[in-house]
């Protein structure tokens, strides 16, 4: 069928099955890949456009319907040379960070500034209520809208004055106008395509009937035959899961069969189709399944279905008990909880020579690069990742999901494949935030002042081992909170189940432990009487303490700091909640703190980052940075630190990111770790460059550079020389940095990080005591940062922390089989996230940039316990259980008056 | 590949029911029901026939487009007897799919958690039908049979939905319970229409959604609720015994207990919001 429109302004003409999706045919016949496809369900709105003027999902639209219609996409926003207002006022606010949703939100918001130009908060929210974002916590946005006609864009720093300044993101023009190419943006059109035909079991074997006539019917047809060595996983000596299972399924989502084939063909074949006969096995899940004395094993080598377990000792807890003025106990649960990053994962992989090239959306090309070498048995250096801008991650793109099929299909095909996961897919199939189980005992003595604390943390790791070890190893450094405690007892342990593999989740596991550690902060405060907030202050590790392993901290603890930056905040919000309580009603309002440490880096292992700044004979200025930034703004802070450590513009600057062909390992994007290891080595880099610079022109320290063409002017004092770098050839500055830790012994005593990042935060609630319901009014979040390398992208990154955080504590749970869609697991909407204040503190680390740490994990940790302490501060209701769904919180209130009030 | 036909009148649709394929008006369940698939079945698009789509005044009442879609109703200038719809249809998705998603395909999609489906029951709707055969007509609650089951027989579409004229002057509302603000599936949720005349509620319909596996009407609320004063103290008519028609159920959202129990408090609150 051949349908004519107008798009963007223009005639088009279309023409195939009418029932194609418009969004598809936007992106595959259109050439308009702005348009984004995040569930193909209605539920996200990534793929939102105008038709007629009126905002909709184009992935529930006919191509027959748009016959004679007009169709607007993000690409037809911006004028000739000029970013539309919206679009600058998107960018100046930091509004985009991963940008994938950028898109939908630009053009539902389109619909309302052409209605109003002045639009109130709740205008915005209705208008900007069917798009969800992962990575902003909607402030950003919502406030880019509002100032849609009074735009704030600061003037480029000058040289030497990058760090500290709200430089919008060098990469955001792109992410504006709808151009940057995530994983499914730029696949080759004369790719096949994969299809992977997953378990729909939890626990099975399986046998392979003739796959003949299926291969017949297409190019290839893999099995766990086909793979090299069919194993992966993140430790070197853990590669314990199959890319394709081999007879026997552990989890359900588990990939077993890739059909490879024409783009159509692929999805015409039902799961149905292929001979594959199941013979399901009870599967074992949650954690006291997989602990049961008769428990079957998941893993065959696994004994006690046990990963791993440790912990951390200091002093003696047990007995420092017995002298508690004060002890508090507890066992908080938590639930598998997804990423529901809004772009689903995707690549492309092209045979090249003897090489292979695998262009994909990820957090970490260089162990990827590793990764699919040892899956496809090639040396590491006849594969090449090319990182594709990526749609949000937040640990759930730290593991392999279709680079090594699409790497052996095309290896053995000779022609390019590409592979993108659906809604469902992304959800059964890729790993999860793991469900923990805390026991808490916490103490004090009658100043207030903690004396002991014995904490277990028991996870439910998955069926796979994927960064499981990582979460089992920190927990225990950090179960005791951000607090000075003189005798510690901290266990980790991860037990093998047969639910999703449980890997990296911002923050690690912290944010289970924390839940619990913050909540015994406010039963110990009560129970002596003392402000919740004055407790944790009292507590607060500061410099000079020893932590639980044996640190000392040397510098840069800057909880107390925060504390006292949130305490007029939290005065104000007692009163005003007190005052509206008086009133009576259904509605109860609390006020609660939540406080967190986060060890920057990974813990007590090396992870180095190497990066480069060049200089070329033409005066091109490049950064060479292998640190993908996956929505936090990395690219951007590596050249604000570059470019002061030269002493150039950062306008000046050139980018080169990711590539594993054309950057040096930078590790990965985890841990929270790139602006302080990273930055730090791209502060080295581009110190490196300088000195190199300085000697060139014989000029001392203090010299100021300015670049014009090839030329390099070096101001020294009043003397001015100048470089022609055509003669002088290429320069590279480099730079390494490796965080100084130590192992840790048996007893978890020794230096697992070389920086802490502190926080805390209060959060203001509202809840419906005869529903059960929680709104969050406020948050006010105070972070030690080291130093805002740039506060708007630092705000960012702690607004988008806070509405995970809120989403962990209020909505989020991922049930296998039953929640595998964005309709029936929540993540907050623009409705939900209140606005959130940011507080930056910066208490300086001498070992990183400038004086800074991370702060990717660190926004989400603190918030679930404030929001947690707000509603027990409303409703006298302490929370064991997250998410706490209304039909929990109103049990808890019900059970807490003995009757139905 | 199946067929597709998107035709300009009704005659030739209900040509094309003659033999089975699937309706498609606003696809916002259509879509979502064929994620990574291929769409194969013919498919009958109906969305370009303008007799289905939008409001009417009758000498009985008002007549509702099949097609017509969320954001038309709301944005309809209509009596206070819609409030309660139009309030369900602000709850319905975000605007994207209130500016796509039909009244028909609301209630034809029969989900127990529709929102449309309480304060359609509520105005007392009757859904049109129409076949090659000709026209019937069928009150909604005969029409939905169960979880996403209707009385639709082969080669019938439903063209309208009637919303009859009430004898006094009518007040109505909606209220719905998530877990989220927005693009949320109801918990629960519940809407009526009270008649007032002289201080006094001379009718009241009251309905329950995503509390049983079809909306279901309350008619012992609705008889306690006959000759009380219209004013705050309506709630206080509200009780368990009155919920006797639903059967709620546990799933993710949540209990059957807390439904039962968040659905007084619902029915208190929507009663009371009615009275200014």
């Amino acid at each position: 069928m051949k349908v004519a429109f107008t798009l963007n302004g223009t005639v088009a003409e279309w023409e195939g099955v009418p029932v194609t999706r418009l969004a598809a045919a936007l992106r595959d016949d259109l050439g308009c890949t702005g348009t984004k496809i995040g569930c193909d369900a209605g539920d996200c709105g990534a793929c939102t456009v105008l038709l007629d003027g009126r905002q909709v999902c184009s992935c529930l639209v006919a191509m027959g319907q748009v016959e004679g219609r007009t169709v607007e996409t993000v690409e037809g926003l911006a004028l000739p040379e000029m970013l539309a207002a919206l679009q600058a006022s998107f960018l100046a606010h930091g509004a985009a960070q991963c940008g994938i949703c950028t898109p939908g939100m630009l053009i539902a918001a389109e619909e309302l500034v052409r209605r109003t130009v002045k639009p109130t908060r709740a205008e915005v929210e209705d208008f900007l209520g069917g798009v969800l974002c992962r990575c902003t916590g909607y402030s950003k946005i919502v406030d880019a809208v509002m100032a849609v006609t009074s735009p704030v864009r600061e003037a480029d720093p000058a040289a030497g004055e990058a760090v500290g300044a709200r430089l919008s993101r060098v990469d955001g023009i792109a992410k504006v106008t709808g151009k940057d190419a995530f994983g499914a943006d730029a696949i080759p059109a004369d790719a096949l395509w994969i299809r992977v035909v997953r378990s729909p079991h939890a626990r099975a074997r399986f046998t392979l009937g003739d796959l003949g006539p299926l291969r017949k019917r297409l190019a290839a047809v893999l099995t766990a035959a086909d793979v090299p060595f069919n194993g992966f996983g993140i430790y070197p000596d853990i590669k314990d899961q199959p890319v394709l299972a081999d007879g026997l399924v552990r989890y359900r989502g588990e990939a077993v069969v890739a059909l490879v084939g024409a783009r159509a063909e692929v999805p015409a074949i039902r799961d149905e189709d292929v001979p594959i006969v199941w013979t399901p096995e009870p599967p074992l899940l949650g954690i006291d399944a997989a602990t049961a004395p008769d428990a079957p094993l998941v893993q065959a080598d696994r004994p006690r279905n046990l990963l791993l377990e440790g912990g951390v000792k200091r002093g003696d807890a047990d007995a420092a008990f017995a002298d508690c003025a004060a002890v508090s106990e507890g066992v908080f649960e938590t639930a598998f909880v997804e990423h529901a990053y809004i772009e689903p994962e995707a690549g492309w992989a092209e045979r090249v020579g003897d090489r292979i090239e695998i262009h994909v959306t990820t957090q970490t090309p260089y162990m990827d690069r590793d990764e699919v070498a040892n899956v496809m048995q090639l040396r590491p250096e006849a594969v090449r990742i090319v990182p594709t801008a990526c749609g949000g991650g937040f640990g759930g793109k730290l593991d392999l999901s279709v680079q090594p099929l699409i790497g052996i299909a095309a290896w053995k095909l000779g022609r390019p494949v590409a592979c993108v996961y659906t809604r469902p897919e992304s959800m059964a199939a890729s790993t999860k935030r793991h469900p923990a189980r805390v026991t808490a005992k916490f103490g004090c003595d009658a100043q207030g002042k903690l004396v002991a604390c014995d904490v277990r943390a028991t996870f439910d790791t998955g069926a796979y081992a994927s960064w499981g070890p990582t979460v089992a190893n920190r927990v225990p450094v950090h179960a005791m909170g951000p607090y000075a405690v003189p005798n510690v007892r901290t266990w980790g342990e991860a037990f093998f189940t047969n639910g999703p593999p449980a890997g990296a989740f911002r923050g690690f596991g912290v944010p289970q432990a924390a839940i619990a550690h913050e909540a015994m902060m406010d039963e110990l405060a009560d129970a002596t009487g003392i402000d919740r907030l004055e407790f944790r202050h009292r507590n607060a590790l500061r410099v000079g303490d020893t932590t639980a392993t044996g640190q000392v901290l040397a510098h840069s603890a800057g909880l107390a700091q925060c504390l006292d930056a949130l305490r007029p905040a939290w005065h104000e919000a007692q009163e005003k909640a007190a005052a509206f309580n008086a009133a009576g009603g259904p509605h109860r309002r609390g006020v609660g703190v939540g406080c967190m440490w986060y060890g920057i880096g990974n813990t007590s292992m090396s992870n180095p980052s190497r990066m480069r700044v060049g200089l070329s004979p033409t005066g091109a200025l490049t950064l060479y940075n292998g640190a993908v930034d996956i929505g936090q703004g990395s690219n951007t802070i590596m050249v604000q630190i570059a470019a002061d450590a030269v002493g150039l513009p950062a306008a000046q600057f050139a980018l080169v990111a990711g590539d594993t062909d054309l950057t040096t390992d930078a590790g990965k994007t985890s841990a929270s770790r790139q602006t302080f290891v990273s930055g730090r080595a791209a502060e080295k880099a581009g110190q490196d460059l300088r000195q190199q610079i300085l000697r060139l022109a014989n000029a001392g320290p203090d010299a100021r550079l300015s670049l014009e063409g090839a030329m390099l002017a070096v101001r020294d004092g009043t003397e001015v020389r100048t470089l022609d770098l055509a003669t002088v050839g290429p320069l590279m500055g480099e730079g390494v940095f490796d965080p100084p830790t130590t192992p840790l012994d048996a007893d978890g005593q020794g230096v697992p990080y070389a920086t802490y990042a502190f926080a805390a935060q209060m959060a203001e609630v509202e809840v419906d005591i005869e529903l059960g319901t929680v709104k969050v009014l406020r948050i006010v979040a105070a972070h030690d940062v080291g130093k805002a390398i740039n506060p708007t992208l630092v705000e960012g990154q702690i607004q988008g922390g806070v509405a995970q955080g809120l989403g962990l504590a209020l909505m989020e749970e991922y049930l296998p089989g039953r929640t595998e869609n964005l309709h029936d697991y929540l993540i907050p909407t623009v409705g939900d996230v209140p606005a959130i204040e940011c507080i930056l503190i910066e208490d300086r680390e001498p070992l990183g940039p400038s004086g800074a740490k991370g702060v990717g994990e660190p926004g989400l940790v603190p918030t679930a316990p404030a929001i947690l302490g707000a509603v027990h501060h409303a409703t006298g209701v302490r929370t064991y259980r997250v998410p706490l769904l209304p039909h929990r919180l109103r049990e808890g209130i019900v059970q807490l008056k003995g009757k139905t009030p | 590949m199946g067929d597709y036909l998107r035709p300009r009148d009704l005659d030739e649709a209900l040509q094309a029911l003659t033999r089975p394929c699937t309706v498609l008006a606003g696809g916002t369940d259509f879509y979502p029901a064929r994620v990574g698939r291929s769409v194969t079945e013919d498919v009958l698009d109906i969305a370009g026939i303008a007799a289905l789509r939008g409001i009417s005044e009758t000498p009985t009442g008002w007549r509702l487009g099949a097609t017509t879609t969320w954001s038309e109703l709301v944005e309809a200038e209509l009596p206070s007897l819609f409030d309660g719809l139009k309030q369900a249809g602000r709850e319905v998705g975000g605007r994207q799919i209130q500016n796509a998603g039909t009244l028909a395909g609301n209630i034809c999609n029969a989900s127990p958690a529709a929102d449309g489906v309480p304060p359609l029951l509520a105005l007392d709707a009757e859904v049109e039908i129409t076949s090659l055969a000709g026209n019937r007509s069928l009150a909604l609650a005969a029409f939905i049979t169960g979880v996403r089951k209707t009385a639709l027989r082969p080669g019938e579409l439903v063209t309208a939905i009637h919303v009859p004229r009430t004898q006094h002057a009518a007040r109505a509302g909606f209220v719905k319970l998530g877990a989220r603000r927005y693009l949320v599936i109801s918990i629960a949720m519940a809407s009526a229409v009270l008649e007032v005349a002289d201080g006094k509620v001379a009718a009241a319909r009251v309905a329950v959604g995503a509390c049983s596996p079809v909306a279901q009407r309350l008619p012992a609320l609705e008889a306690a609720l006959i000759g009380m004063a219209f004013d705050k103290s309506l709630s206080n008519r509200v009780e368990a015994t009155h919920l006797a028609p639903l059967s709620p159920i546990d799933d993710v959202r949540g209990s059957a207990a807390y439904r039962s129990e968040a659905v007084l408090t619902l029915l208190r609150r929507l009663l009371s919001g009615l009275v200014p």
